[in-house]
């Protein structure tokens, strides 16, 4: 009895932190208030029918976007804590340890469950209404795609107090990751957390592929579809191809560490190298899997509110296909001072440089659509104007760390934690939030407030540029990476209160667009029209929010731009009245996420190592995998009459 | 699925609905993500293939007449398998899953193999944690044992259904697609082969 | 996209020839290169180009002969699989070049 108290006290849970114990309990409180609130308005069944079990890409899409806002909110106390950490010299709020576990889980959470199923979640809400599909090639799929990841991101997240939190870095590089070096369950949850999610994004990225080649409107030739959709489909390729080699390295460390296999230990053969070699095999193309959704979503975004076509369209198709294969061989890039010697890396230098060619190409894309346009300065076209400079400075200070001799000065300083902020957060961020204001009525029927949106941009672009610009100079003064604090005689403490501040102020701007998400949802205006901005693309052809079947009739394209070709030829009126058919939908399924329910069972058990746990969660997922086989699912057919209705009420035929 | 089509009546009956056409081309897109999961595999076998850390080498493992029983058995088996596709484009249900259950015997004798031939290598002290050279055989080879034997409860699940419901348009999509599972998994053994027991009688 | 019905039809009403000439070329390729590592005396490097290149013919067996990848979405299957093995070889070969 008291061998197993003491082993959850000291084994177990994470004791002994006062702000694990304020997690414990947030945790517990949050939990009975989702119960008793859920239940209090008898709301289990409006959730487990109508969320939990959905297969609607735009509830999927919705889903997605809430849970990466809370992992934003995650990552961003983690970095708020950093920041106050290194605000002055030796400082100890934070203990070397807890520094090190608080870096992993901020990088770790960003990347991989903020930022990828951010726009995962945009691309499911706005890709299959872009090219006029009634939903995603495998809605199934999608379901099982969301609901990896949402039990990967939780099966990460408890690590902070179960077991004990990752603290090799968002890397995991190897030796310092293997089970010698970092004893514990932290990097196991690392691996199983990742390993789990991965397999959920690996299935997207088919699924995405599927659906863009094989279902778009009528007329959409490939060369017709909206600049996101294609970027989606490059960034799709990407994932198809990228992915599998995270799963094999996470594979393979896990191997290492539960198994006792010596892919990356410094003994019997290992080569910890491997590790770092494969790791950015994927890690270099995840770059671009989270940049090229954000580059479509700032060209339909500024397309659309200069109320013009999109400069060099061709040219932008084709400098993303350049992109899709150039990221692939830059790897390097990443680890020049590993050692691979001057041949690899000058190879690598060069074809990093190269990639910067199609990206140039694109800024001046955008720059020459607005040039000699009447541009709105709404909140969505706001984040997309301030992408372009903030951007061009991570891009430029890019190009100096693929110098791979200067690079030797750069490698892991605050330099280089400044540039690659500087392409995060102002192209993956800035267009989340972009994306988000800009399909915000097409979710939930109403806009967002403009006002209280443009604090939240001053705000934060403010804040973020306070934040990042002096760690460029903290980095030349040889401040280094994932250092938890520094001694006072360096002269680095003001420019690090300065950053700190800036940390704080993108804090506020996240809290107040919280508040508008909550005061647009009760005064927002009421999007009654579907089309809010004068859109160009077909998402804007539809209601808002979009119906179960998104569009009563499907769309014939004839054009770019295919939504406002039809204005213009005022086809909208003939489009809306032609004849009605029954719509074919597929069914609800449970079964995604009780599949994701055995993951996560079998990620758990071996991250503790418990292997019976492990093969148990294994089983119950090949028998739901085993049913679904067996079941014989032909969907559903909503009938005309009820889709006439709908229609009538949207008020969009008579 | 009860969508019909335009396509004239000799298009297969995989192809011959929505559903099969995108579910077969997904497939295809996920056997290019299976091609990369598998290259990195054969990446850290050559990487390692030196580092036997005092361990057994190759050269003390690899048995001629082993593995080339082990070829002889999945190369026929994919051309059993490509007569059940044969068959299943005949729509002859009883050839279809004659040719199956033949493949599924040969699968079966092949994994039989396969362990035969682990328990022996454990037997010589060739474990999975000797040396970074053996972890790297034993996950590559190891994987691609699993996606053979992951394909054997596949077929027999389609089998099952093919039995039970007849050759449909939605038991010829499953079974073309276990079948190009099956093909693919010939693809990658032929590499194991190739690289790992060829190479490794030379070097 | 397209939709190739020629390929799709023929060669399945009979005798399964195609199936048939794939499984010979695939033992053929198969005990050729057994043969050239067991009895021919070449160096290392040859050894491992030819075995290699039989394998590269091996696999267009199995994608022409029993995949049917040229069937339906051809092109874009094809670009899929061909993306993936060009892939396979940079990874392959890059994390050799880049370890040693």
């Amino acid at each position: 009895m008291s061998n197993i108290k003491d082993y959850l006290l000291h084994d177990f849970f994470v004791t002994g932190e006062p702000m694990i114990y304020m997690a414990d309990v947030s945790i517990v409180l949050v939990t009975i208030a989702i119960v008793v609130v859920l239940t209090y308005f008898k709301k289990w069944k409006w959730l487990w029918k109508d969320w939990l079990t959905t297969v609607d890409h735009k509830k999927i899409g919705i889903m997605y976007i809430l849970a990466a806002l809370a992992m934003l909110f995650r990552g961003g106390i983690d970095a708020l804590l950093m920041r106050v950490q290194l605000s002055a010299p030796n400082l100890h709020f934070l203990d070397a340890q807890h520094y090190n576990e608080i870096f992993t889980t901020h990088g770790t959470i960003m990347i991989l469950f903020m930022a990828m199923p951010f726009l995962i979640g945009l691309i499911n809400v706005a890709m299959p209404l872009q090219i006029g599909a009634r939903d995603v090639a495998f809605p199934y799929l999608n379901a099982i795609s969301f609901w990896l990841f949402f039990v990967g991101a939780m099966l990460f997240n408890l690590s902070f107090v179960i077991g004990g939190s990752p603290d090799a870095g968002w890397t995991s590089y190897t030796p310092l990751a293997e089970k010698s070096l970092d004893p514990g369950v932290g990097e196991n949850y690392y691996l199983l957390g990742l390993q789990l999610a991965g397999i959920g994004t690996l299935a997207s990225g088919v699924n995405f592929a599927v659906t863009i080649i094989k279902m778009r409107a009528p007329g959409m030739t490939l060369m017709r579809m909206p600049m996101f959709t294609w970027s989606t489909l490059i960034t799709s390729i990407i994932i198809v191809f990228a992915f599998p080699v995270l799963t094999v390295a996470l594979a393979m460390l896990t191997i290492d560490r539960v198994f006792g296999g010596h892919f990356f230990t410094a003994t019997a053969g290992g080569e910890p190298m491997m590790w770092a070699n494969l790791f950015w095999i994927w890690g270099h193309p995840e770059v671009y899997i989270v940049i090229l959704p954000a580059f479509g979503i700032f060209s339909d975004i500024i397309s659309t509110f200069s109320g013009k076509k999109l400069f060099g369209y061709n040219v932008m198709v084709y400098s993303m296909v350049a992109i899709s294969v150039l990221s692939f061989l830059v790897w390097v890039h990443h680890f020049f001072t590993m050692g691979s010697g001057a041949a690899v890396n000058s190879v690598f230098g060069i074809s990093t440089m190269a990639i910067s060619i199609p990206t140039g190409v694109k800024i001046f894309n955008w720059l020459l659509t607005m040039y000699r346009s009447r541009i709105k300065f709404t909140v969505a076209n706001l984040w997309s104007l301030a992408f372009i400079p903030n951007f061009v400075i991570g891009g430029i200070t890019g190009v100096m760390l693929a110098v791979a001799a200067a690079d030797y000065q750069y490698h892991n300083s605050y330099f280089l934690i400044a540039h690659f902020h500087n392409v995060l957060i102002a192209g993956t961020v800035f267009s989340c939030f972009a994306g988000l204001t800009y399909w915000w009525p097409k979710m939930f029927g109403h806009v967002l407030n403009e006002r209280l949106g443009k604090w939240t941009f001053w705000i934060f672009v403010i804040g973020y540029n306070i934040c990042f610009l002096p760690q460029y100079w903290l980095g030349f003064m040889g401040m280094t990476r994932r250092t938890y604090t520094y001694a006072s005689g360096l002269g680095w403490m003001p420019l690090n209160v300065i950053s700190t501040v800036g940390g704080f102020l993108m804090g506020i701007g996240f809290i107040i667009m919280v508040y508008n998400i909550y005061y647009s949802a009760r005064y927002g205006e009421r999007d009654t029209t579907g089309d809010p901005w004068d859109g160009r693309t077909l998402e804007w052809a539809t209601t808002s929010p979009a119906a179960e079947y998104n569009f009563a009739t499907v769309p014939e394209v004839e054009d770019i731009d295919a939504f406002y070709d039809m204005k213009k030829k005022n086809k909208v009126k003939e489009w809306l009245n032609k004849p009605i058919k029954d719509i074919h939908m597929p069914n609800n399924s449970g079964r995604p996420i009780i599949m994701a329910g055995f993951f996560f069972v079998a990620g758990f058990g071996l991250t503790f190592e418990w292997i019976w746990l492990a093969i148990a969660g294994l089983v119950g997922v090949f028998i739901t995998m085993v049913l679904r086989s067996f079941e014989i699912d032909n969907g559903h057919h909503i009938h005309k009459e009820e889709v006439e209705r709908t229609e009538r009420e949207a008020g969009r035929i008579s | 699925m009860s969508q019909s089509n335009s396509l004239n009546q000799h298009t297969p009956l995989e192809y011959s609905t929505e559903d099969g056409r995108l579910k077969i081309f997904g497939f295809w897109v996920f056997l290019g993500a299976e091609i990369i999961l598998f290259s990195c595999l054969f990446a850290s076998y050559m990487v390692y293939l030196h580092r036997t850390a005092g361990g057994p080498t190759p050269d003390d493992l690899y048995d001629v007449k082993e593995f080339m029983i082990e070829t002889f058995l999945l190369l026929t088996s994919s051309f059993t398998c490509g007569l059940g596709t044969h068959e299943l484009r005949r729509q002859n249900k009883m050839g279809v899953i004659i040719w199956f259950i033949i493949t599924l015997i040969l699968g079966l004798g092949f994994v039989g193999m396969e362990i035969h031939e682990f328990v022996d290598y454990v037997g010589e002290g060739a474990k999975l944690t000797t040396s970074a050279f053996l972890t790297s055989f034993f996950t590559l080879v190891g994987t691609h044992g699993c996606h053979v034997s992951l394909g054997i409860l596949w077929i027999i699940g389609i089998l099952i259904q093919t039995a039970r419901t007849g050759i449909n348009a939605v038991t010829a999509r499953k079974l073309f697609i276990v079948g190009l599972y099956w093909h693919f998994l010939d693809v990658v053994w032929v590499f194991i082969f190739t690289v790992v027991y060829l190479t490794g009688m030379v070097l | 996209m397209q939709t190739d019905h020629s390929t799709t039809s023929h060669g399945h009403e009979g005798f399964p020839w195609k199936h048939v000439i794939g499984f010979i070329l695939s033992l053929i390729l198969t005990v050729a290169a057994l043969w050239i590592v067991v009895s021919l005396s070449l160096s290392v490097t040859l050894t491992i180009t030819f075995i290699l290149i039989l394998a590269i013919f091996q696999v267009l067996v199995q994608l022409l002969f029993f995949m049917h990848i040229t069937e339906h979405e051809g092109a874009y299957q094809i670009i899929a699989i061909f993306f993936g093995i060009f892939l396979a070889a940079v990874f392959v070969y890059g994390s050799i070049w880049i370890i040693y």
